[in-house]
């Protein structure tokens, strides 16, 4: 479960370091993702590897797309307007999902299922190791990717000054939906390999709130900051529900967050500087 | 164009800024007065309207005027509500004495999200008041004694100095009267030092405390305030809709009253009622809209033949009576509103006013927006 967070909260992280924006949206995107993941497998009756790969490329593309017609417009406005913009999305994203897909809960078959092997005299079931493997391999390939290639550090260098980067000759219109494209594919990722651990329907995005969690305890801006952050949100979430009284379990995420909030805002790895005048 | 010509320092502290606005404003009041006699139909969504519009003007002070966003409001609108229907129903205190007391209770609870908001800004901030919604919307839930859980629990009429307030007509003017006395104090505090304070912090926070503004006192007092508001328009609410259950002060509700204020326009007392008049039609305009869309639809093709017709009907008859729709709806304006229109309503109202005022005059390029590029705030 941390691991979800972990990886829902990549998400956030990847357009926040690229375009300091805080993506409402994200879960939705996830949801989307385990839907179309859903509907390749189930209705079209596709091998579960290719749908996954066609969900991400999928989700992916709509996530480009979606920042050359809509985020673009916002870009360098006060995040103000950025919020609000992709909350409306999310609801209009919830509201096509229900319209589309219906408002069933559905099961997605994968070739993990039902399958456990024993590590160590504790038994665990492959779904929960595929999600973890997935982040691991996930978080490494694009740690790499924005420390060592070339189009990684361009979209850290959009990220921390977009004229500069201009002049840089850095495509910044680009770069920004290739952050997003690969942001969506981060969500709906996510969202495929939590699918066969919770059920598919059209709530799924609201673990995105909890990956918020993740993210600002992390610190917005690092990627092993938002793994670290997902691991520590699910690790919370599920010891508040084996120690404290029920109800403690839905919200121990949300108290940490504020408590973190209030005590270090920048989170475990972030780093805040003042903004000049 | 009119421009006013002060002689005395009498003409900047008044409330209006020449008789013909003061004009303008008393038949607006008259019209509001003759209001349930014009459309006693209606009156059920107009109080409303004006339960809203307490609710928008809370929302404005803080994100319009302050600059700090909240995802967090319905959280205080129902921190008011269970306060007012704690105190006269279990309690049996007197209504007025109730209202105060929760309008109060709100405000410490603003204060107390406001504290550790101080060390924030921007995102952070908002995320904290949506962490904070979801766990008093679980607070609500869990507190039986108080709130009855999710079993929800019945609200009475309000009952003032033994008058009953339980009619429509009676109740409208409950509302406007709460309404006009927030819009009034909120008014004169826009205009006072604290105010000025206010917008000074929206616009840099830096540049507001190098001027001297205690950034820490101002902030939670908008908060307080806010919330205050907030508090007064749930002890009203509770009243309007008579049940409270944990689930209506929900996030989507707190995106309600944001979209409100962007609707109506950021920064405009005028903005949050308009935008209060906007959320609270919307819902009737789309069930007037689920009836008669597709009959409409339908008419349209039958000029390619009766079949034809029929299916079309049928098809957008399905679709518009989908259940998820609603939500959809008000995302897509509020999206449609911040890419096309970002100082809402208002701003358009006041683009329409400039264009008669200079009449052959009016330059498109006076409200364009600068082109801006982001800088990060971060070291690295």
């Amino acid at each position: 479960m941390g691991c979800i967070y972990g990886l829902v909260a990549l998400g956030f992280v990847l357009i926040y370091k690229a375009t300091e924006l805080v993506n409402f949206a994200q879960g939705d995107l996830m949801m989307l993702g385990a839907f179309t993941c859903y509907m390749f497998v189930v209705w079209y009756g596709i091998g579960y590897w290719v749908a996954f790969a066609a969900a991400v490329a999928v989700v992916g593309l709509f996530g480009a797309v979606l920042d050359s017609v809509v985020l673009r417009r916002v870009l360098g406005q006060p995040q103000f307007a950025v919020v609000m913009l992709t909350i409306g999305l999310a609801a209009v994203f919830r509201s096509f999902a229900s319209i589309v897909w219906g408002t069933e809960i559905y099961t997605l078959p994968t070739p993990f299922s039902a399958h456990t092997s024993r590590v160590g005299g504790v038994s665990v079931s492959h779904e929960y190791v595929s999600i973890i493997v997935g982040t691991v391999v996930l978080c490494a390939v694009l740690y790499g990717f924005f420390t060592y290639t070339k189009v990684g550090v361009a979209m850290q260098a959009v990220s921390q000054n977009q004229l500069a980067a201009y002049y840089m000759g850095i495509p910044v219109k680009l770069m920004c939906s290739l952050i997003w494209a690969i942001s969506a594919g981060v969500a709906a990722i996510a969202g495929v390999l939590l699918a066969p651990v919770s059920l598919v329907d059209i709530n799924l995005g609201f673990i995105g709130l909890k990956a918020f969690a993740a993210a600002v305890l992390g610190g917005f801006g690092s990627i092993p900051g938002a793994l670290v952050g997902g691991l520590t949100i699910g690790v919370i979430e599920l010891m508040s529900g084996a120690y404290l009284p029920p109800g403690f379990k839905d919200v121990a995420a949300y108290l940490v967050l504020l408590v973190v909030l209030a005590v270090r805002p920048q989170g475990i790895f972030g780093a805040v500087g003042r903004k000049k005048v | 164009m009119r421009f006013p010509f002060k002689t005395s320092y009498r003409q900047d502290l008044t409330l209006f800024t020449d008789g013909v606005q003061r004009n303008w404003y008393l038949a607006l009041l008259l019209g509001l007065l003759l209001l349930p006699k014009i459309v006693p139909a209606y009156l059920v969504d107009i109080s409303l309207v004006l339960i809203y519009g307490l609710c928008g003007l809370s929302l404005m002070v803080l994100a319009g005027y302050t600059g700090l966003v909240s995802l967090g409001h319905a959280a205080f609108l129902g921190i008011g509500a269970y306060a007012h229907v704690y105190f006269t129903q279990d309690l049996g205190l007197p209504w007025i004495v109730s209202v105060a007391l929760a309008t109060a209770l709100t405000a410490a609870s603003g204060v107390l999200v406001g504290l550790p908001a101080l060390r924030m800004t921007g995102v952070y901030l908002t995320i904290a008041t949506l962490a904070f919604a979801l766990i008093i919307q679980e607070v609500f839930t869990r507190w039986d004694g108080v709130t009855h859980g999710l079993k929800g629990r019945p609200v009475d009429k309000p009952v003032i100095f033994g008058i009953s307030f339980a009619n429509e007509i009676a109740f409208y003017f409950l509302s406007l009267a709460f309404l006009i006395g927030a819009l009034w104090i909120t008014r004169n505090l826009l205009r006072s030092p604290t105010g000025r304070a206010w917008v000074a912090i929206r616009d840099s926070e830096i540049a507001a405390q190098s001027m001297g503004v205690n950034l820490a006192a101002y902030k939670t007092l908008a908060f307080s305030y806010s919330a205050a508001l907030m508090g007064l328009a749930g002890a009203l609410f509770a009243h309007k809709i008579g049940y409270l259950a944990p689930d209506i002060f929900s996030v989507l509700l707190s995106i309600q009253f944001l979209l409100m204020v962007v609707v109506g326009g950021l920064g405009s007392l005028h903005g949050a009622l308009f935008g209060a008049v906007f959320v609270a039609f919307l819902p009737v305009l789309i069930s007037q809209g689920r009836d008669s869309v597709p009959a409409w639809i339908g008419g349209a093709v039958s000029i390619l033949g009766a079949d034809a017709s029929a299916a079309v009907f049928r098809l957008t008859d399905r679709f518009v009576k989908q259940p998820g729709l609603e939500p959809g709806i008000f995302g897509l304006i509020l999206v449609l509103f911040i890419l096309f229109e970002p100082l809402g309503i208002y701003g358009r109202w006041v683009k329409l006013k400039v264009y008669f005022s200079t009449f052959p005059l009016y330059k498109r390029a006076t409200f364009k927006r600068q082109r801006a590029y982001m800088r990060s705030e971060r070291l690295r």
